[in-house]
């Protein structure tokens, strides 16, 4: 069936800000959407309040609409463009939601615009888990026992019924948010309390538990002809009862029979008929009893989703792209197979290699979360890895973590490990935890038997049995030193996934002794000077001696079946590679790895922008990434993916297998040295003069600047500004003289190595001040310490992040206002592309403060200096490339606090609110195009203002300090863009989730010092008419003012207090500001009751003047729409 | 660590494949084939349709789930030798009986893991399906290219002989107690209708779907006449899969020719080729054949894609069909003839495997079309 000729265009939902159980994945699921659509000829509508999103690029929509994702917004962008169709099923749950909206409030009926992708209808059905679960049981399948209730009571009567443990699962929540286990009936009035609130509708599951049952998925698609096919089988490491977003994960599934899997296609095939999706994709997840096979639904999403966005990684099959051809008419076997391009899309990819996902998380950032794995979704990034087998995806996985992982239980800095092994408590591989994995590790190093390890986790024994295997290759590397490795040993080693800096940190040297019992011996012996224990890249000198060289396979759908004629790569230790490495001129791009606070999407956006850059200036683009979410890791953006972790050793074989340096002559003799192995004549390796491939490290954030030091090192040319100047940034004694000898100001600092150092900083200083570990990423571990106290505290806390790494002293800008530059420079020329004013006062972090652009408060006099000494500093830099700095004003003085020579966070909204691709300038230039010749020599113009508002994970994590602070925490971010500051940050807010009141109670409660500040913004609410509430001090002073405040307690002062009022739904509005390094108990317990009752909060003084002037701007005028195109058209003119 | 014992894959074209003893010690030679089922592989090695070949599984992990005695397809292990990459210490699955190493060791199946299986996979896609030696005995390359080069060819091969059955039986079983529904209508006694099965080499849940349709089977030895089933006053015919060249099994295409027309007939695999050839085809070998869990093929009457599982190494060629005879399923990858019918004469054919097992179960209908041909061919 061709495609529908009735529509002409259609609305595409985008899944708005980064957040936990909604990540990036999403705008790679958007991009592959709309590309494919406008290349069907359809005219392309798209609303995401994501500004970091490649999806958001003008070119990728013929109107591109950043605006808050609420029906009200949608519905005025539907009155303007009037799209035929709209297409939820690539926006997560966020665009399926508002979708729904929009269906049920008649909005779409009224515009004449149909849902296509999903059925309102199956929607319902799939999304509302007790219809969902009774449309199973009449279609004769099977699932947990349980109802839906919409009160506490009726909760502990289901469970009284079924049994305990139950789970509680709220209904339309993302990732789980607010679900949870319950083992008795005190747990469960607590999690059934906290569901029913996260629930926009009032209701949860209460459900037969089925903690430690197999999980597994299965990704299918289903066209208009009923053809239907299974993408990928997804199972699941971590048992039933940890949420999948937080499972290790391995596609296809490992330990099913022929029988039981295709019992369970056959089960997935009622489901997507019985919910009656008809035109695309779904997610099925199942549990298994392991003890008898029995299989159960547990739930279905009618949509793209992260796990379908993996499995299109795992396999090839662009569920995205293929779902939404599917929306618009197109049957399966009509649409080709992009990598085999002879075979049909009608078909069920099969692998010849394993693919393991991993979850990251980001606990120390939110000290008092509970840490336990469950339900509710807790990760903030993943990491997929594929090899020729478990172990060898395992470990890569692992290492592509950032987390000091060097493998399977194992980090950088530990000397044989496992030697003396660490034997974990039981509870250590009970407990579902980031670091389960590696507690099973040190088991089977303890000599546990796979079946006590397996009852313990839930993990199925054959998993165990493979892990064991890796355990028992280190202990056979451990009897060797570098010399004596048998080279057949060294092989196996690389084909289980061991790294060399594994492999180095395990073997012996004379002076380790005997199994690490040797060290007893010393005193009576005078030590023999030690030899040195082997590097990383010892082993990698003697591997490639050895002719012990990793090939790459492609992946192909198939199985080698077919040709694969896309090259989608990774590593592995076999005989023949497959990448066809050409002699075209090349760049390699390092991609960022998986998500993390921090470094998100963002650099994902900066990635792709470099890579279609390079393409287009004619260069051959490679892409070396590993987080499965990203528009990067798509087959379609670069001309090569290699689908690797980001660590030196696999970094430095792609560029010397590309660079044609891999020493191909070594890599004939592959096992059996005396047997003419076949692969011989498989490849022929072409001949073509070896040249070193440039890479470009400062798109992927602070990754690939981590590996720039040894890819320099190694050989590899960085396009691009110099190492030496991104040393000169980071290395603070240079970087001051630097600003010294430019005349530049910057707060006074220090740096100490023990609490005595610090002491005598600080006094030289004064308090308050800034303190951080030297070498970290996003504000990690980063505060602000007032006193003596404080900074003894933070000394300690410190020495257990980063033990031997100085730490950092500054002088803390209090009331300053800190100001963002975000710039291009080619080594002549320097060129601001934005400057933006963060709403928060100094003291919050850069990626958790709301910014505007144009600032708003500086003077011309002011930002004409910020201007002058951002380009000294990037001249003097030879900033070839992006460079970020941040500013601060206090006093009338300008400093700089921190300058980056690489891309920013903020680049995209930058890009977004002026136009200028800043990201796409900086590869030209540092592929050696001037600025000039871009024609990009001004500071690009701004019509209207442009709010970027981050979005804080708060309401994941009951438990964690819901204040913003130096310690960047925030998930993601949006844009608000309108005429004047207040309607823009309004839309900013409301894009976070925060809709601003035009009227009702607000309730202050604020801090000594913020005192004086808070009337004006009490007299300004009271004469917009609002009701005021205040605690005690605050109350006193307002009342000193003459504004009528009504008193409240705070929960210390007993009830009725603060919480009681924000439960009595009489307050839209709170601000309370914190205090210092105390804890603040009491603000804590109302601003986590503002979290949990919607309620909007704002921390900070300059926070609520800018919402003072939203909620102004609001009763004048209402919010208005504008596409970026329309936008950037009138700004031109 | 498991002891290694080297063993070696020698192929006709002097390429050789090293990897480690897995299984029985010993050697065979066959043609050398892959399948890239991801499961299934008990079902494989049991399918008679294997004899005399050697099979490189593509899914890199085998034995995940050890072997168990629901899934066997016939009563034993018919593959000439098992390649596989990684074999796996140790089964895991609630209905596993045994590891897979020791259930290939104890059927005489010599096998080897280690192997660089898509490199193998890729050359086999390249160079064609050919001759191969798999020695755990003696591992000498030279010696085995030779053995490999003096291997009989596939093509003009019958093997049948080798696998259908002695003598005739009765079959009434569906499928095993809790993957089925429940007891047949043959185990009570009250099957509609009756097959006669020919067994060319027939899969064990060819047998268990047409009883679970109502069906009571009499399976008879490949070589019987036509006249013999026909005695039987069978409801319907059934032809099996099974090895080798369908060209050469001559008995078989002879006593289809006698039977069309007189009986409702319905062939898979070698029984679908044989079809062809009564009905005046002619068949062809393929370069690498289809042997998966996952080929799309296209029915011609409604127009929808099964996802189908296949094991074929020679096709139908359309082309030699006579007048009448309609092709109704193609393959999308490739356009190769994947089912036929003659209307008049009450019989078809499909080249892939409704039965499934190992694979997906999108096909099963044909065997409730064969009973509705055979339920409009009674007398009123």
């Amino acid at each position: 069936m061709p495609r529908r000729t009735d529509i002409r265009s259609i609305l595409v939902i985008g899944s708005g800000p980064i957040v936990i159980g909604q990540a990036c994945e999403f705008d790679y699921a958007g991009v592959q959407a709309c590309k494919v659509l406008r290349r069907e000829g359809f005219r392309i509508v798209l609303v995401n309040s994501n500004p970091a999103t490649i999806m958001t690029d003008p070119q990728m929509a013929d109107a591109t609409y950043i605006e808050p994702l609420t029906p009200e917004i949608v519905e005025k962008i539907i009155e303007q463009e009037k799209p035929d169709a709209l297409l939820p099923t690539v926006g997560g749950q966020t665009g399926l939601n508002l979708a729904m909206k929009l269906a049920e409030s008649g909005i779409l009926e009224r515009h004449g615009v149909r849902l296509i992708g999903a059925s309102p209808r199956a929607i319902a059905l799939a999304e509302d888990r007790e219809l969902f679960k009774q449309a199973m049981l009449d279609a004769g399948l099977g699932v947990p026992l349980g109802e839906t209730v919409t009160t506490v009571e009726r909760a502990l009567e289901v469970a009284a019924r079924i049994g305990y443990p139950v789970l509680v699962r709220p209904s339309f929540t993302l990732g789980g948010s607010g679900g949870g286990v319950a083992h008795n009936e005190t747990q469960l009035r607590d999690v059934a309390d906290r569901g029913l609130r996260a629930s926009p509708v009032t209701q949860v599951l209460i459900e037969q538990s089925v903690i430690g049952w197999k999980e597994y998925e299965l990704e299918v698609m289903r066209d208009r002809a009923d053809n239907f096919v299974v993408v990928c089988s997804i199972e699941n490491l971590d048992p039933m009862g940890v949420h999948t977003g937080d499972s290790i994960t391995v596609a296809p599934a490992m330990t099913l029979t022929d029988r039981e899997l295709q019992r369970l296609r056959e089960m997935a095939k009622v489901v997507i008929r019985t919910i009656g999706v008809e035109t695309g994709g779904s997610n099925i997840q199942f549990a298994v009893d392991p003890r008898t096979g029995t299989p159960l639904v547990i739930e279905m999403n009618p949509r793209v989703s992260r796990s379908s966005a993996l499995a299109s990684k795992a396999t090839g099959f662009p569920i995205a792209k293929i779902a939404a051809l599917l929306a618009v008419g197109y049957t399966l076997d009509e649409i080709p197979n992009d990598i085999t391009r002879v075979t049909p899309a009608s078909f069920e990819p099969s692998l010849d290699y394993v693919v393991v996902k991993v979850p990251r998380w980001a606990f120390e950032k939110f000290p008092g979360v509970d840490p336990t794995l469950g339900p509710q979704m807790k990760s903030v990034g993943e990491v997929m890895a594929i090899g020729t087998t478990f172990n060898e995806a395992l470990q890569k996985a692992l290492r592509g973590l950032e987390i000091g992982a060097i493998g399977f239980g194992a980090f950088a800095g530990q000397r044989r490990a496992g030697l003396e092994p660490i034997e974990p408590a039981d509870d250590d591989l009970r407990i579902p935890t980031a670091r389960r994995i590696f507690h099973v590790a040190d088991a089977l190093r303890a000599g546990w038997d796979i079946e006590r390890i397996s009852a313990l986790t839930g993990y199925d024994p054959w998993f165990v049995a493979q892990m064991r295997q890796i355990i028992d290759v280190e202990a056979a590397l451990a009897q060797h030193t570098l010399d004596t490795i048998p080279p057949d040993l060294l092989r196996e080693a690389k084909e289980h996934g061991f790294s060399d800096a594994h492999i180095a940190s395990v073997l012996h040297t004379a002076g380790d002794g005997e199994k690490g019992t040797g060290s007893g011996d010393s005193a009576v012996h005078p030590p023999s000077p030690a030899p040195r224990p082997p590097s990383d890249m010892d082993v990698r000198a003697r591997r490639k001696a050895l002719g012990i060289l990793p090939v790459y396979h492609r992946i192909d759908t198939c199985a080698a079946e077919f040709e694969a004629h896309t090259p989608y790569l990774y590593s592995t230790y076999a005989s023949a590679d497959e990448s066809d490495v050409t002699d075209r001129p090349k760049a390699i791009i390092l991609g960022g790895g998986p998500n993390r606070i921090g470094q998100g999407i963002e650099f994902d956006y900066c990635c792709v922008h470099a890579s279609f850059a390079l393409r287009d200036l004619g260069y051959e683009t490679i892409m070396i990434n590993c987080n499965p979410e990203t528009v990067s890791t798509d087959y379609d953006t670069s001309d090569r993916l290699y689908f690797e972790p980001l660590t030196l050793e696999d970094v430095l074989n792609i560029w010397e297998n590309e660079s044609g340096l891999a020493g191909q002559g070594d890599r004939e003799i592959r096992r059996h040295g005396d047997t003419n192995v076949a692969a011989l004549s498989l490849s022929p390796i072409p001949f073509f003069s070896s040249s070193p491939v440039p890479m470009l490290v400062q798109f992927g954030g602070q990754t690939p600047l981590n590996l720039a030091k040894g890819l320099v090192a190694a050989g590899v040319p960085i396009w691009g500004t110099s190492q030496d100047a991104i040393d000169l940034a980071e290395d603070r004694g240079r970087f001051s003289e630097l600003l010294q000898r430019l005349d530049i100001m910057q707060p006074e600092s220090g740096m100490a190595a023990d609490l005595q150092g610090a002491r005598r900083v600080a006094q030289r200083i004064g308090y308050p001040v800034l303190v951080r570990p030297s070498y970290v990423l996003g504000g990690r571990a980063m505060a602000i310490a007032y006193d003596d106290e404080g900074l003894a505290q933070y000394i300690h806390e410190a020495a257990q992040i980063s033990a031997g790494q100085p730490v950092l002293i500054d002088r803390y800008l209090e009331d300053a206002f800190e100001i963002d530059v975000d710039a291009v420079g080619d080594g002549e020329r320097l060129v601001i592309g934005g400057i933006m004013e963060h709403v928060e006062e100094a003291g919050v972090h850069s990626g958790d403060s709301a910014m505007v652009m144009p600032p708003y408060k500086v003077s011309a006099y002011h930002l004409s200096i910020i201007r002058d000494e951002a380009v000294r500093i990037g001249l003097a830099l030879g900033v070839k490339g992006l460079m970020n700095i941040q500013f601060a004003l206090k006093d009338d003085e300008v400093y700089v606090l921190e300058v980056n020579p690489r891309s920013s966070r903020t680049v995209p909204f930058v890009a977004k609110a002026t136009g200028v691709p800043l990201a796409r300038i900086a590869a030209q230039v540092a592929a050696g195009k001037k600025l000039a010749d871009l024609g990009f020599t001004q500071e690009p113009p701004l019509d209207g203002f442009f709010v970027k508002e981050a979005v804080l994970p708060f309401d994941k994590f009951p438990g964690a300090a819901v204040v913003l602070s130096p310690e960047m925490r925030s998930t993601g971010e949006v844009m608000g863009h309108a005429s004047t500051f207040g309607h823009a940050f309004a839309k900013a807010e409301l894009g976070a989730n925060q809709r601003i009141p035009t009227g009702g109670g607000a309730l202050l409660t604020v801090n000594d010092y913020d005192k004086g500040a808070i009337g004006r913004i009490a007299r300004d609410l009271a004469k917009l008419g609002f009701t005021l509430y205040a605690t005690r001090g605050t109350a006193a002073w307002l009342h000193q003012l003459g504004l009528a405040a009504e008193v409240v307690n705070k929960v210390s002062e007993g009830s009725p207090h603060t919480v009681d009022l924000l439960a009595s739904g009489k307050v839209g509005l709170v601000i309370s500001t914190p205090l210092g390094s105390r804890a603040y108990a009491d603000g804590q317990a109302l601003r986590s009751a503002a979290i949990r009752y919607g309620v909007v909060l704002v921390t900070t003084l300059t926070g609520a003047a800018a919402t003072v002037s939203a909620i102004r701007a609001l009763r004048q005028k209402a919010l208005r729409v504008r596409s970026l195109q329309e936008h950037h058209r009138n700004r031109q003119h | 660590m498991m002891k290694k014992v080297r063993a070696l894959l020698a192929l006709e074209d002097g390429t050789i494949w090293p990897g480690y003893a897995l299984g029985a010690i010993g050697e065979r030679a066959g043609e050398v084939v892959f399948n890239t089922s991801m499961t299934g592989y008990q079902e494989v090695l049991t399918d008679p349709s294997y004899y005399g070949q050697i099979v490189v599984m593509t899914a890199p992990h085998i034995g995940n789930t050890g072997v168990n005695i629901e899934d066997d397809e016939s009563r034993r292990a018919w593959v000439s030798g098992f390649v596989v990459r990684s074999v796996s210490p140790r089964a895991s699955n609630w209905r596993a009986t045994q590891p897979l190493a020791e259930y290939l060791a104890s059927n005489g199946i010599v096998a080897i893991t280690g192997v660089d299986t898509r490199a193998l996979v890729r050359h086999i896609r390249s160079q064609g399906a050919m001759r191969a030696v798999l020695s755990s005995h003696d591992p000498e390359p030279q010696r085995m290219i030779a053995a490999a080069r003096a291997a009989p060819s596939m093509q003009g091969l019958d093997l049948v002989p080798h696998v259908t059955c002695a003598e005739p039986y009765h079959w009434v079983e569906g499928s095993p107690a809790g993957w089925g529904h429940g007891e047949t209508a043959a185990q009570q006694g009250q099957a509609t209708y009756h097959v006669v099965a020919y067994d060319f080499g027939i899969k064990r849940n060819i047998l268990r779907l047409l009883a679970e349709q109502g069906c009571r089977i009499t399976v008879v030895p490949a070589t019987t006449p036509a006249a013999d089933v026909l005695a039987l006053h069978p409801d319907g015919v059934f032809l099996s899969n099974g090895p080798g060249d369908p060209a050469a099994v001559t008995y078989g295409i002879q006593a289809v020719r006698d039977l069309l027309g007189k009986t409702p007939i319905f062939g898979i695999c070698l029984g679908h080729q044989i079809l062809g050839l009564a009905l005046g085809g002619t068949t062809y070998k393929l370069h690498f054949g289809h042997r998966g869990s996952n080929q799309p093929v296209r029915s011609s009457d409604t127009m929808h894609v099964e996802i189908s599982s296949h094991n074929h190494g020679f096709a139908v060629d359309a082309a030699s069909l006579p007048e009448g005879v309609e092709v109704t399923h193609s393959n999308l990858n490739d356009g190769c003839v994947e089912g036929l019918r003659v209307r008049d004469l009450r019989a078809f054919g499909v080249q892939y495997h409704p039965e499934a097992a190992p694979g997906p179960h999108d096909a099963r209908y044909l065997f409730r079309q064969f009973v509705e041909l055979m339920a409009r061919s009674r007398p009123a």
